[in-house]
């Protein structure tokens, strides 16, 4: 994303945004150029990565000569337009609004792990104190709990009807596994017949959970660790299973991993993951984790030992084996699991240790 | 890849061949949808009915083992029907006439015999991949794990030759890797017939490179063995082996050699996360760190170098694989070894391998080159042969003759077994089989069957068959879909339980003794 201000176009159409000028390319939304400058124009039906979609009016926007606002996701830049993005009506239009969606909903702080966006709504609502039940009354949306899966909640009374989730697994994922049915108070996102989720064209991807911004949709995997007491922290790594690499951020509570996000800017995946990468992670906390060396006793058992022991048992063999049949019994297989530094190391082991190229890696099968 | 992930919704007509992209590499895949949601033109060769072939507009269902000669065919209406891209073939390739005199024989109505498709499908094909303006090959295993996976390979860049789809964007030949470090392995010299950074160890000046960097004067010019070898020599030359991060008694195919071959070693040493099938073979077993909580480096299909982090600490007392390897070295009195880091590790592979001689530790943060990356400074290379291609020589037109697999069906064995992956488990589920929830939706392995066939071998949905092929059987669930055409069933090898390469092993390609995973003659009767 570029954040210089004023510094992408040197020259060509240009408009004013808040008194000051920048110059756009053609085809961009006065939201688009006004986030190179840094206004925090807000939104709940925005997501950068999905078609504009205007539905949540949020980021309206007042634009001389035009009387009524206009929505800035939307709205093409024109060249002279004079934008003002926050001006004392349009905030309060954007208070009543969120008084209106929030109105529908349980009054919850979602809690962070639900979902990338899950804290989208709770911010605005806090940052417009727009939390004073002023419109209650009729709520749409079913809450679906008895769908069994391990991995989505859906709980919809939690839904605003900005239809990320139907966009998201449409435009991103092509997989239209999710729709919406009705309108107005009636309005529901469902799956075909309003079956389960497995039983649907869903893969379970987790897109949908990730870009929600009221926690309707949440991960239930990391919603498990919810009562953990520490800070969720983020590390920023890549996923572990195929080679496409998609970039995600590992959260932690303390030492224990209890969930992942993807990352948005991630270079190989802009914010997508697949069931592997979003819900697998729990694999490197299984009990069967090896927690010390093993060295395999005479009646064919294994006996946990200290790595002293173990590195100098592991050498022997190969010392031995070298003495009794010389430098090219020896032969290394490595991983195309392990990270660059195993394979490295391996390869190094045979050949300097060795002087052989008996090394490869599980490529051929 | 030839070409980056991000040019995946870029192309006007895609051909993908062998790839199971939404089950196997579904991110990726997500480009293609987008590709086709411009309104590109899809065409995959796959003999069963993939979600990926559900969305293409042409569909070509060849028998398993037939690429060979749809790839022929393919490039023989290109050049009879002159839509070769004359500029590119003049200039960036050779041995065009011969090609072209070759491919005389070789109609779509000779490879509709053998690929079992109809003539003018393969005709379509070829006229919609070499009319694009921009046309991309998207591949995975089902093109390379046969006796002829170089064959196919490079029957492919034929294709890309002829119509110059090549060094463009949108275009390319593009493999799609099957794990996470697969690139990686191969770029840090884990490969016999090349030290890091793919410089061949038959190469008197990287030879004499290496004797210095790593001060082993008595370092083999060549003689390079691959893992195929090795195995087959267990007990009889080869008499210990080290075996990082890699269940081979499971993936491998032939799994009754595989397991007699470690068990005929003297000396076994297995480096891992579990205790594997493999790692139960083993003498010594060395608990390494998993991912989440190792430093480190990793390259994908698109050879971008990107970190890896530790989130938490090591589970017990595991290490890094750097970390364990280095002080069984240390212990032969190795030299070379005193790694403190994980960046030490990748710095000096940096500092010997000429596509990576730009990036350092602290500069792949981001994960923003591609490489080859051969100075500091240099933006990496996003896409291949864009000018020129490797060491500035011309793209040469290869002579490739179409083979029957190894074993082909007959009277004991008359069905086809091809092998893949499935979306929500990775491999033997070693990983993928220990996280939590899978099993709601993937809690065993099937046999796919069309359903007139199961009727001919008097098979039930839901029961089960008994499966054999020249190396043994294995008993499996039925589920009867027109997924898998007439005549070919298709399962996965992540379950141990039912370990299907029991069955495969028939052969290997005689270049990179890749295994013929992809095609084995079975037997199917009611167990």
């Amino acid at each position: 994303m570029i954040n210089e201000p004023n510094s992408t176009f040197a020259s060509g159409p240009s408009i004013k945004i808040d008194g000051e000028t920048i110059f756009f390319s053609e085809g961009e939304t006065i939201y688009e150029v006004a986030k190179r400058l840094q206004k925090n124009i807000p939104t709940l039906c925005y997501d950068e990565r999905l078609e504009a979609f205007g539905g949540c009016r949020l980021c309206v926007v007042s634009v001389e000569g035009i009387r009524n606002p206009v929505a800035s996701c939307t709205t093409k830049a024109t060249d002279g337009m004079v934008v003002q993005t926050a001006p004392p009506e349009i905030e309060k239009m954007r208070r009543t609004l969120l008084e209106l969606v929030s109105s529908e909903n349980r009054d919850t702080q979602p809690n962070p792990l639900s979902g990338f966006a899950s804290q989208e709504l709770s911010a605005l609502v806090n940052k417009y104190g727009a939390r004073n039940g002023r419109f209650q009354g009729a709520k749409s949306g079913t809450s679906n709990f008895k769908d069994a899966n391990p991995f989505i909640l859906r709980d919809y009374e939690q839904c605003i009807s900005c239809y990320r989730c139907v966009r998201v697994c449409a435009e991103q994922e092509g997989d239209y596994a999710i729709s919406v049915a009705n309108r107005g108070f009636k309005t529901q996102i469902t799956t075909e017949f309003d079956h389960d989720l497995r039983d649907s064209d869903c893969t379970f991807c987790g897109q949908c959970v990730q870009t929600c911004p009221t926690g309707a949709l949440a991960d239930k995997k990391a919603l498990r660790s919810a009562e953990l007491p520490e800070e969720i922290k983020k590390t920023r790594t890549v996923c572990p299973y195929c080679a496409v690499g998609c970039s995600i951020d590992l959260m932690t509570k303390g030492n224990k991993i209890v969930g992942a996000q993807p990352a948005m800017k991630g270079p190989a995946n802009k914010g997508a993951l697949c069931i592997k990468g979003q819900f697998t992670f729990d694999f490197i906390q299984h009990e069967d984790r090896l927690k010390k060396p093993l060295i395999k006793q005479a009646d064919g058992t294994f006996k946990e030992v200290e790595w002293d022991e173990a590195l100098k048992a592991a050498a022997k063999g190969f010392a031995r084996a070298k003495a009794k049949y010389g430098r090219h019994s020896v032969y290394g297989i490595a991983s195309g699991r392990a990270p660059h530094e195993a394979a490295y190391t391996m390869q190094k082991f045979i050949r300097a240790g060795f002087g052989t190229h008996h090394i490869d890696n599980c490529s051929r099968a | 890849m030839s070409n980056p992930l991000k040019d995946m919704d870029k192309p006007d007509t895609i051909f993908a061949i062998g790839t199971n992209m939404t089950e196997c590499h579904p991110v990726a895949a997500t480009g293609l949808k987008k590709a086709l949601k411009k309104g590109a033109k899809l065409v995959v060769a796959d003999p069963r009915k993939t979600r990926l072939a559900e969305l293409a507009h042409l569909h070509l269902p060849i028998r398993v083992g037939s690429d060979v000669a749809l790839l022929l065919a393919m490039a023989h209406v290109i050049v009879s029907e002159d839509l070769i891209d004359g500029q590119f073939i003049n200039e960036r390739t050779e041995g065009f006439e011969q090609f072209q005199s070759h491919l005389a024989e070789f109609t779509p109505e000779w490879a509709s015999k053998i690929c079992e498709v109809p003539a003018e499908d393969i005709r379509t094909a070829a006229l919609w991949y070499s009319q694009a303006e921009r046309g991309a090959i998207y591949y995975t295993l089902g093109i390379t794990e046969h006796i002829c996976g170089v064959d196919n390979v490079q029957s492919l860049c034929n294709l890309a030759l002829l119509t110059g789809n090549l060094g463009k964007e949108g275009t390319g030949i593009n493999p799609m890797r099957g794990q996470n470090n697969i690139q990686g392995a191969g770029d840090c010299g884990a490969v016999p017939a090349n030290y890091p950074g793919f410089q061949p160890v038959e190469d008197p000046q990287f030879h004499e490179k290496f004797k210095n960097a790593y001060n082993q004067p008595e370092l083999d010019l060549g003689q390079s063995m691959t893992k195929v070898t090795a195995l087959n020599l267990a007990g009889d030359g080869i008499h210990a082996m080290l075996i990082d991060g890699e269940n081979t008694v499971v993936t491998d195919p032939d799994r009754n050699h595989c397991q007699r071959a470690l068990e005929s070693l003297d000396h076994l040493v297995v480096i891992d996360i579990f205790l594997t099938e493999t790692a139960q073979l083993a003498d010594v077993v060395l608990p390494a760190s998993a991912w989440g909580e190792t430093d480190g480096v990793q390259a994908n299909t698109e050879r971008r170098v990107q970190r890896l982090r530790a989130a938490v600490t090591p589970h017990g007392d595991s290490k890094p694989d750097w970390w364990i390897i280095s002080q069984i070295a240390r212990e032969l009195g190795v030299t070379g070894f005193d790694y403190q880091s994980a960046k030490d590790v990748f710095n000096e592979l940096c500092s010997l391998s000429p596509i990576y001689a730009g990036l350092n530790w602290d500069n792949i943060g981001d994960g923003n080159y591609q490489w080859p990356v051969p100075e500091e400074g240099h933006p990496g290379t996003p896409i291949l042969h864009e000018d020129e291609f490797k060491d500035a020589k011309p793209g040469l037109f290869k002579i490739i003759g179409y083979r029957d697999p190894a074993e082909v069906i007959d009277e004991k064995y008359p069905v086809w077994l091809t092998t893949g992956r499935r979306l929500q488990a990775y491999h033997t589920r070693t990983q993928t089989g220990r996280a939590s929830g899978i099993d709601y939706l993937l809690s065993e392995e099937t046999l796919e069957v069309h359903p007139e066939d199961a009727k001919q071998w008097e098979l039930q949905d839901g029961g089960f068959v008994r499966m054999a092929s020249r190396r043994g059987e294995v008993i499996l669930k039925v589920e009867t879909t027109t997924r898998s055409p007439r005549g070919t069933v298709f399962t996965s090898f992540s379950f141990a339980e039912t370990n299907i390469n029991v069955l495969t092993g028939s052969g290997y390609d005689p270049i990179t003794q890749t295994a013929e995973l992809k095609v084995c003659p079975v037997s199917l009767t009611p167990a």
